[in-house]
């Protein structure tokens, strides 16, 4: 089983992540129109999206787990 | 390279593709899979262009099977040696996937790939959801729902010798040979093509031929989507076709589903796994058996049907999709619920209270 975490330690994560992930998608809704112009670019530019998709799921799954955890919903074992 | 118009968002749009991802989430986390075939036809409903949902899709899959794959790992359920042998001769049949796929559409039109791809839904979700349906109410009927063991054709798997050919899988805790697993792999890969939800086909496999238990079957499955949905993404991204902010939103909301999902397979019996898939495999086969008449139609192969009676079908046929992915989310929701009083009424100390 995974170290328990108390709830204030877990609180503090979770605002933390999800400070982060609040900044990361305003930040792409707020360069919209570059990100856009520049993922649909196509071939080489592929990186652009999956780079950003594997950002978005390290910082904003940090923040959903330690979410649910502060809410005292984890795992059995 | 063709000019695509992406769509504006809008608060309301954003909202309702969260909540969507939000459920796929919760079902994917829960059986590996299965979550995903109803976000492509909910981007379409909002106007973004066929190409663009499945590229979409496709980019917010991968990082969700990533963050599902990692944590059900944690719980020691994830064969991450199975999962990518079986995750890149996926990807080989992806790529026939899209070849038939390409071919059909030359041949036939949209229509004729759209009737294709309802088949592949109807035949595989009839056969396989039976299948896995029977053997769910079989289980509980015997009350043999605590524990699985390998059925007659895994074990006759088992007890196949290829020389040079034989790989140890730490799920099985035994050698198989890979002449299996590849096969079966390409089949995931192959309907993932056709359909968008390749674990329909990759977990029961896994579960009925390999003879993995249902736990680690669905999360080894995350890590074959993974690989499908890299490979996938990069295919789709190559042609400029993904809508980066479409799928940084599904994903918004299916990170919270995947996790919840995943936290739920700790609490339930191995049998609800195949309860859920099960039911959604059923329900989705009723809703692309109600398009097919429509489909025959456009290509005269029935007589006409008035436009009022097709546009009637296919949005029957679209709600009985949502409808199967919120009654898998229901299931899953209250076996979570039931399992956490359970463990809550046995070890207090253990759930209530997270400060213990």
């Amino acid at each position: 089983m995974s170290p328990v975490t108390k709830p204030p330690e877990s609180k503090l994560k979770t605002l933390i992540w999800g400070c982060l992930s609040i900044l990361l998608y305003g930040a792409l809704l707020m360069f919209e129109q570059p990100i856009m112009a520049l993922s649909s670019q196509g071939k080489w530019f592929f990186i652009v999206p999956v780079t950003i998709a594997f950002i978005f799921s390290f910082v904003h799954g940090r923040f959903t787990e330690e979410f649910w955890r502060s809410l005292g919903i984890r795992a059995k074992y | 390279m063709e000019t695509l118009d992406f769509i504006q968002l809008d608060p309301v749009n954003g909202i309702y593709l969260f909540i969507v991802g939000f459920v796929g989430g919760l079902v994917s986390g829960f059986i590996g899979s299965g979550g995903a075939f109803v976000l492509t036809p909910a981007m379409m409903s909002l106007g973004v262009p066929g190409i663009v949902a499945v590229a979409s899709n496709m980019c917010h899959k991968f990082p969700k099977a990533l963050v599902g794959a990692v944590k059900r790992a944690r719980y020691g359920q994830v064969d991450l040696k199975m999962g990518l042998i079986m995750g890149l001769s996926a990807e080989a049949g992806v790529l026939t996937g899209a070849h038939y796929q390409e071919l059909i559409k030359q041949r036939f039109g949209d229509v004729g790939s759209n009737l294709y791809v309802s088949v592949a839904f109807v035949t595989v979700l009839g056969i396989v959801g039976g299948f896995v349906m029977r053997d769910t109410i079989r289980a509980h009927r015997l009350g043999t729902t605590e524990e699985e063991k390998p059925g007659r054709l895994a074990q006759w798997v088992h007890g196949i010798h290829i020389p040079g050919t034989m790989v140890y899988f730490p799920s099985l805790g035994r050698r198989i040979s890979v002449l299996f697993t590849i096969p079966l792999g390409f089949a995931t890969g192959l309907l993932a093509a056709t359909i968008a939800v390749g674990g329909f086909i990759g977990v029961p496999a896994q579960i009925y031929v390999l003879g993995m238990n249902s736990l680690m079957a669905s999360a080894t499955e995350l890590v074959i989507a993974f690989v499908m949905g890299v490979g996938g993404t990069i295919k789709f991204a190559w042609s400029g076709y993904v809508d980066i902010r479409l799928a940084m939103i599904i994903l918004a909301g299916s990170l919270f589903g995947i996790q919840l999902g995943a936290i739920g397979t700790t609490y339930v019996k191995p049998y609800v796994i195949k309860l859920v898939m099960g039911v959604i495999m059923l329900t989705v086969m009723v809703s692309r058996a109600l398009v097919i008449p429509v489909y025959l139609s456009q290509l005269n192969w029935l007589p006409p049907m008035a436009p009022e009676t097709m546009h009637l079908m296919k949005s029957v046929s679209f709600s009985i999709m949502i409808l199967a992915l919120f009654l898998g989310a229901g299931i899953i929701l209250r076996a979570l619920i039931q399992g956490r009083r359970a463990a809550n009424a046995a070890t207090p100390d253990l759930v209530a209270d997270p400060a213990t």
